[in-house]
């Protein structure tokens, strides 16, 4: 057979060069658009937001906007929509100093091992809730959680509740203690606010819809 | 599997050592898997002592060291039959084996006992880099970087002084070299979250549903040749054709992990066209298994001789593996390929579903087939024929796995409904979905299905463990008789 073939489709050589011809262009495509992707989703600069120039990963500045999640007619489904200038933590914080502050957040939430509890743009483990929209669940917006912890805004009930998650227990299943501290927390916060704003093309898909319907308590606690 | 006795190759009796630590840390896994089952029904069950994400992390890096060690094995084990060769630096791979061996060890005790850090470069260097699958810290990768690349010399130059260079070798030598370059992508660190997520992808996706996968091919090329005596000329077009196949539908097909994670909307198109074509090379690869072992068959009965297989406990693994990789890997993972269902799906038990039926089907089944081939070399047995054991093993590991993987998808499917459909995802949305009935009923059916794996797996390791001896017994009173 390898000798003389009786038909192309029975010849190694054949199949040898049409193997490495398909990875090849396989993998030229897939580097082509590695490319423009990278190009897509580097992260935006301060500059674009004071401009209004909408990016699909923002500057870690983001964290001075107030952040919400609408329909869009156009591309069927949600996306993020920066708005007005709002403070986080009580302050608005400079370009250098919410880098540094979304660096930590990143660090820490991998440092806490938090994916292989939650998901983080819908990756990761499922024994918690995703992670993507998290500075938008209503439980943050609608009293709960600030009510729980005691605290004014969100943003510092949400720190309260990553330092002493195990204290503030809404299910039996709850977050353990992770020895996160306080300039860890915030950092954290910051870091799921700047997730929040990531164009995810409409992941997850009807957010919040529910909170409306839910609010004033659920059946299943 | 305890002696290397009528092993000619020293490079053989390294794989030997390969298949043994592959088991200990499919044992461990499991074990891992079990604790994270119960904790989902109990979740005060260690808490805060051994907490889900500890077990859940040990779990699947168990899974993914335990996979890497069978395979550096099996091609340790066929370097000497593919070549004619000793591996040319098997002092060296000696070595290497103790190190990875030893930095594995250091590795799962960080993890167990000290679990987190703070969030410092430091724990991402010395603790865990939380990167799902990627967890080991830095330090670890660069070790399994060296350890490699001695591995690599080893099959690289080994293939090199073949005078003929067979066609299973070379796929081999050329995927492997993919596959290490390929880890390289998940060693950095970045702020950037989608970022992080693209290359993490070119590891994980570019590992499972393209290298492994081609891997798996040879391996099966080179098993039936092994086992059945297949005509080298027709594994090896095959093993072509499944190359084609296989890279030419699961390079492009990583695009269906870039549907949310703010990558750009192309990659709806590109993964979903090229991630739907790849259940076709893993019907081929079914199709391969069965005409080959078929045909010998018929030849063999033919010629009065019996049965073609010369180690059935092997073959049967293997063509658990040619259908497995087709259900798990191609069907599951087909059902929540399409963006129009993945946004659903995505990041639900669903996942996990596929995840346990396809890391099971597709690599687990073909890589005991493995040591089943490598205790029968060190016993020097001729014809190696089932025991109880085995056929224990086989039926309650399939059947457990196939429950597990039933069982989440159930919760998967009540998870997508209710928390995704209908409520929206969400805090509250996950817990309602998650504390209803048939979402707790099926976690509880998940924890049944895993003893029973469990239990499977005891049978699997003490057969492993006993069969060498029991059979080359047999076949030596039987000689003895026939003298």
């Amino acid at each position: 057979m390898s000798k003389k073939s009786a038909s192309v489709w029975t010849s190694i050589p054949f199949w040898r060069r049409s193997a490495a011809w398909v990875t090849g262009v396989a993998t030229v495509l897939l580097i082509w658009l590695t490319f423009d992707t990278m190009g897509q989703i580097s992260m935006g600069s301060d500059e674009d937001l004071k401009n209004g120039i909408t990016k699909r990963i923002p500057a870690a500045s983001v964290i001075n906007y107030h952040i919400d999640y609408q329909f869009d007619d156009k591309r069927g489904h949600e996306v993020p929509v920066i708005g007005e200038k709002e403070t986080f933590f009580g302050k608005e914080w400079s370009a250098e100093e919410a880098a540094k502050l979304l660096h930590l957040g990143k660090l820490t939430s991998q440092a806490k091992n938090c994916m292989n509890c939650h998901t983080l743009l819908g990756n990761g483990a499922y024994y918690a809730p995703d992670l993507t929209k998290a500075w938008l669940d209503p439980k943050w917006n609608d009293g709960t959680m600030t009510g729980i912890t005691g605290k004014a805004s969100k943003e510092e009930a949400m720190a309260e509740f990553l330092m002493h998650p195990s204290q503030y227990p809404t299910h039996a299943r709850m977050m353990p203690n992770l020895g996160i501290t306080k300039e860890e927390a915030v950092a954290l916060v910051a870091f799921l606010k700047h997730m929040s704003a990531i164009d995810t093309n409409g992941f997850p898909r009807n957010f919040s819809q529910s909170a409306k319907r839910l609010e004033g308590g659920t059946h299943a606690h | 599997m305890l002696i290397n006795g009528q092993l000619k190759y020293e490079s053989q009796k390294l794989a030997m050592n390969y298949f043994r630590v592959a088991l200990v840390l499919f044992g461990a896994q499991l074990l891992m898997g079990l604790i994270a089952a119960i904790q989902f029904l109990y979740p005060g069950f260690l808490f805060e002592l051994f907490d889900f994400s500890v077990a859940r992390m040990v779990h699947i890096n168990a899974l993914v060291v335990w996979m890497l060690y069978a395979m550096i094995g099996s091609v340790y084990y066929m370097i000497p039959d593919e070549t004619g060769h000793e591996a040319v630096g098997i002092a060296l791979g000696k070595l290497a084996f103790w190190i990875l061996t030893a930095a594995v060890a250091v590795v799962v005790l960080v993890y167990i006992f000290i679990q987190v850090g703070s969030g410092s470069e430091s724990t991402i260097w010395f603790i865990n880099e939380g990167r799902e699958y990627l967890e080991a810290p830095r330090w670890a990768d660069i070790g399994i970087v060296a350890v490699v690349l001695v591995f690599y010399y080893n099959v690289f130059f080994t293939y090199l002084k073949s005078e003929k260079k067979t066609g299973i070798m070379t796929v081999m030598v050329a995927n492997l070299f993919a596959l290490a370059g390929l880890y390289l992508c998940g060693m950095f660190f970045t702020d950037n979250i989608s970022m992080d997520q693209y290359w993490w992808w070119w590891v994980i996706h570019l590992w499972v549903e393209a290298t492994w996968e081609v891997f798996v091919g040879t391996l099966a090329a080179y098993a039936l040749i092994k086992i059945l005596d297949a005509k080298r000329e027709i594994v090896e077009m095959w093993l072509w054709i499944e190359v084609l196949m296989l890279f030419g539908s699961g390079i492009l097909g990583l695009g269906h992990h870039y549907f949310w994670i703010g990558t750009p909307e192309y990659w709806w198109e590109i993964g979903a066209l090229f991630s739907a074509l790849e259940p076709v090379p893993l019907v081929a690869m079914f199709v391969h298994v069965l005409y080959d072992w078929g045909k010998e068959q018929g030849h063999a009965e033919a010629g009065g001789a019996g049965t073609a297989v010369k180690n059935s406990p092997a073959m049967a693994w293997i063509a658990s593996n040619a259908f497995g990789n087709f259900l798990g890997a191609g069907i599951w993972g087909f059902f929540h390929t399409l963006p129009q269902v993945n946004i659903y799906t995505h990041g639900t038990q669903f996942t996990a579903a596929h995840g346990h039926l396809a890391f099971f089907g597709a690599y687990a089944t073909i890589l005991i087939g493995m040591m089943y081939l490598g205790v029968q070399g060190a016993y020097g047995i001729k014809k190696m024929t089932m025991t109880f054991k085995t056929k224990m093993s086989l039926f309650l590991i399939i059947f457990g796995v196939l429950g597990m993987a039933v069982a989440l998808t159930i919760a998967g499917y009540e998870q997508v409904l209710v928390e995704r459909a209908d409520l929206g995802g969400g805090w509250d949305a996950f817990f309602i979905a998650q504390e209803l009935p048939w979402y707790v009923q099926a976690q509880a059916w998940r924890l049944v299905m895993g003893i029973v794996t469990l239990v499977g797996f005891v049978y699997l390791a003490w057969d492993l463990l006993t069969i060498g001896q029991e059979v080359s017994q047999k076949e030596s009173e039987s000689v003895a008789a026939a003298a």
